[in-house]
């Protein structure tokens, strides 16, 4: 038993595998397929598709147009997760290592956002930021400012409302690397002469890099699909391909264009990922 | 529970945590996809999906757009339940019907939607003999352009498009020019709606809003490209509103209703229809194809067709009604606002919105061009 412990095939275990089996075939992987095979047909002037082979959605894409809707929102969702790395890397650090007995509550404080649901919070925003809102209000108090200013609806708001909903996503897979590390490494690398700074980029930094890459990942893929914060806190006026692929399929009526576009942000993320994987993470990741 | 469960490690709590966490924060994103749903009354099963109950109506509306006594008053008459449900667009509307949403039984299309859904199969002819009070339906509301025989829907409520407007701080308007005014920039809001905001530009270079000619068209991007720089945002119309009566701009483009909410309790503020062309547009009810209860969806249009019943629903709505016998009931407050009821010449240089059928997809790429400059 002892040496095929986590090989062989249970009938337990295949039994437990069968439930999440079929649940991800109907609702995963039968609409990814419909997606791609959507992708390939051809739209009705009034929605509906007829299904071929029709390459032209793909071909679409590269009108200079939308090539730069989805150059911006891959540059968007880079920005975003390297503000989050910025941000939530100390916050994990101090969690982790100083927070003590508190670490569990100072982990729930930061999930307690996701008790209630992203747009209600996005529509806090739209409040606090607006023209009376308390942002305002504070900034006029302070006398910082005698007209209210133009928070709200704005680029740098849409980059502060995206910060603001996936650092989270951020922080938790840190705090999960970094609360599994051995403290006596760091003692070690400072016994034989590092300096903090070394002891952090040389040994704290690249055995966190699991939870660097995890959350990484975790941010870019929902901020590159992102569509309701840049309506919400952006006014509209900033186009992304989640924008986009929504226009598509409501208001242009064109569901063949709108799956490539899906299918073609799925391969760029993929790919992305991929890239990032092997470019910083292999060696980590197999260490770690 | 985080700090009685001893026994919970942290390394499991925070599988635990985050992983419910990210499962709900992912639903959260995609209830945000979905249309608004929410059951009007207990007893109904939420969405449109229960087929069953022969004592339950279901309707696809708008959101906020029925009065507060429009569904109890129709249950307790008919003694059965209304579950409602919201859509945002009318193109959302259709995306549902056509991806065989079913179950629900009556639907609240807009004009030109009303053409593409008669033509795309998914409403049905309606019997007329059903609906004793289409008599109560004003002359310039029957035989409308997207349903010239009346066969698949009946008007439920009538507005324009045009602009709400600080009286005070602009002086009076009559044109769509102050929205493209350098004076007020960061004080304008648009309507995110391709057709309206499209609209506005094609109105003020004087061009009808059906328009499918490629150079009127690429004037009136140029137009809405020289004007997004100006823009607080693209919202929709009852977002508009509060960005004006709060202040944060000046003009806004808005659907009437939210109009006259808005001039009715701030006298600052103003509603125009303006020069030289505006939008009219007309909601109607439609049943769909497959309606399980369409005996109650009758009922239901028939009742809202009353007197009582549809001066309730223009007196909460601020819209107009184009349902004669509810006129001398709506509340005079709206009645002598002088853009609630335009005078005949008016009324007359007001546009229907109809379907551009192939040129859909170039007002799209416009759009988004506009949007992404």
């Amino acid at each position: 038993m002892g040496e095929n412990k986590g090989r062989g095939w249970s009938l337990g275990l295949a039994g437990l595998l069968t439930p999440v089996t079929f649940w991800l075939g109907i609702f995963f992987v039968i609409p990814l397929l419909f997606i791609l095979a959507y992708s390939f047909g051809t739209s009705g002037v009034y929605g509906g598709i007829t299904l071929g082979f029709n390459p032209s959605n793909y071909l679409k894409v590269f009108d200079p147009l939308y090539l730069k809707i989805v150059g911006r929102t891959l540059l968007i969702a880079t920005l975003n997760t390297l503000l989050c790395l910025a941000l939530g890397y100390p916050l994990a650090y101090f969690i982790a290592f100083k927070g003590r007995r508190h670490r569990n509550a100072l982990i729930l404080m930061v999930m307690i956002p996701f008790w209630t649901s992203l747009l209600v919070r996005a529509y806090a925003w739209v409040v606090i930021l607006g023209g009376n809102g308390i942002a305002n209000k504070i900034l006029q108090f302070l006398h910082l400012t005698d007209k209210p200013l133009n928070l709200i609806f704005t680029p740098q708001a849409v980059t502060m409302g995206l910060v603001y909903s996936y650092l989270p996503f951020m922080i938790l897979p840190l705090y999960a690397a970094l609360e599994r590390f051995d403290t006596r490494l760091k003692e070690a690398a400072q016994d034989l002469g590092a300096s903090r700074w070394h002891t952090f980029w040389r040994v704290t930094f690249p055995l966190s890099m699991p939870g660097v890459i995890a959350g990484s990942i975790l941010v870019f893929i929902p901020s590159a699909g992102e569509f309701v914060i840049p309506d919400l806190l952006g006014g509209s006026r900033t186009v992304m391909v989640g924008n986009l692929i929504q226009q598509q399929f409501l208001n242009a009526r064109d569901w063949a264009f709108g799956s490539a576009l899906s299918i073609i942000l799925a391969v760029l993320l993929i790919g992305a990922i991929m890239y990032y994987v092997r470019r910083v993470g292999t060696d980590q990741l197999e260490g770690g | 529970m985080v700090y009685r469960e001893k026994k919970l490690t942290r390394g499991r709590f925070l599988k635990v945590m985050g992983g419910g966490a990210l499962a709900g924060s992912t639903l959260s994103v995609l209830v945000a996809c979905q249309p608004n749903t929410s059951a009007q009354n207990s007893g109904g099963n939420g969405g449109g999906g229960s087929g069953g109950n022969s004592k339950q109506l279901n309707l696809y509306n708008w959101s906020d757009y029925v009065a507060k006594s429009t569904i109890p008053g129709f249950e307790k008459k008919y003694k059965v339940n209304v579950t409602q449900d919201f859509f945002g667009s009318n193109e959302e509307l259709l995306a549902k019907l056509q991806a065989g949403g079913i179950g629900y039984d009556v639907i609240v299309p807009s004009d030109y939607m009303v053409a593409i859904m008669a033509k795309s199969d998914v409403i049905q002819k309606l019997d007329m003999s059903k609906i004793p009070n289409f008599k109560n339906v004003g002359q310039e509301f029957k035989k409308p352009p997207y349903d010239p025989k009346n066969e698949y829907s009946v008007p439920y409520q009538w507005g324009t498009t045009g602009i709400l407007y600080n009286k005070k701080k602009v002086g009076k308007i009559e044109t769509w020019d102050p929205l493209w005014d350098p004076k007020y920039r960061g004080k304008i809001a648009m309507i995110d709606d391709v057709r309206e905001t499209l609209g506005a530009a094609l109105y003020r270079r004087g061009y009808s809003v059906n328009t499918t000619d490629p150079k009127k068209l690429k004037e009136a991007e140029d137009e809405l490209k020289k004007q997004k720089p100006l823009l607080r945002g693209y919202f929709a119309s009852t977002e508009v509103r509060p960005l004006v009566v709060n202040g944060d701009v000046l003009l806004g483009h808005v659907y009437s209703g939210d109009g006259f909410t808005a001039v009715i309790d701030n006298k600052d503020l103003d509603y125009v229809i303006p020069q030289p062309a505006a939008t009219r547009w007309t909601d109607n009810m439609a049943i769909p194809k497959g309606a399980p209860h369409a005996d109650l969806a009758y009922k239901f249009i028939n009742y809202l067709l009353g007197a009582k019943a549809g001066a309730a629903l223009s007196n909460y709505t601020y819209y107009g009604t184009p349902n004669e016998a509810a006129l001398p009931t709506i509340d005079k407050s709206l009645t002598s606002l002088p853009t609630y009821s335009p005078p005949k010449k008016v009324f007359d240089r007001l546009e229907v919105i109809q379907d551009v059928g192939k040129a859909t997809r170039k007002y799209e790429r416009i759009f988004t061009e506009v949007k992404s400059s």
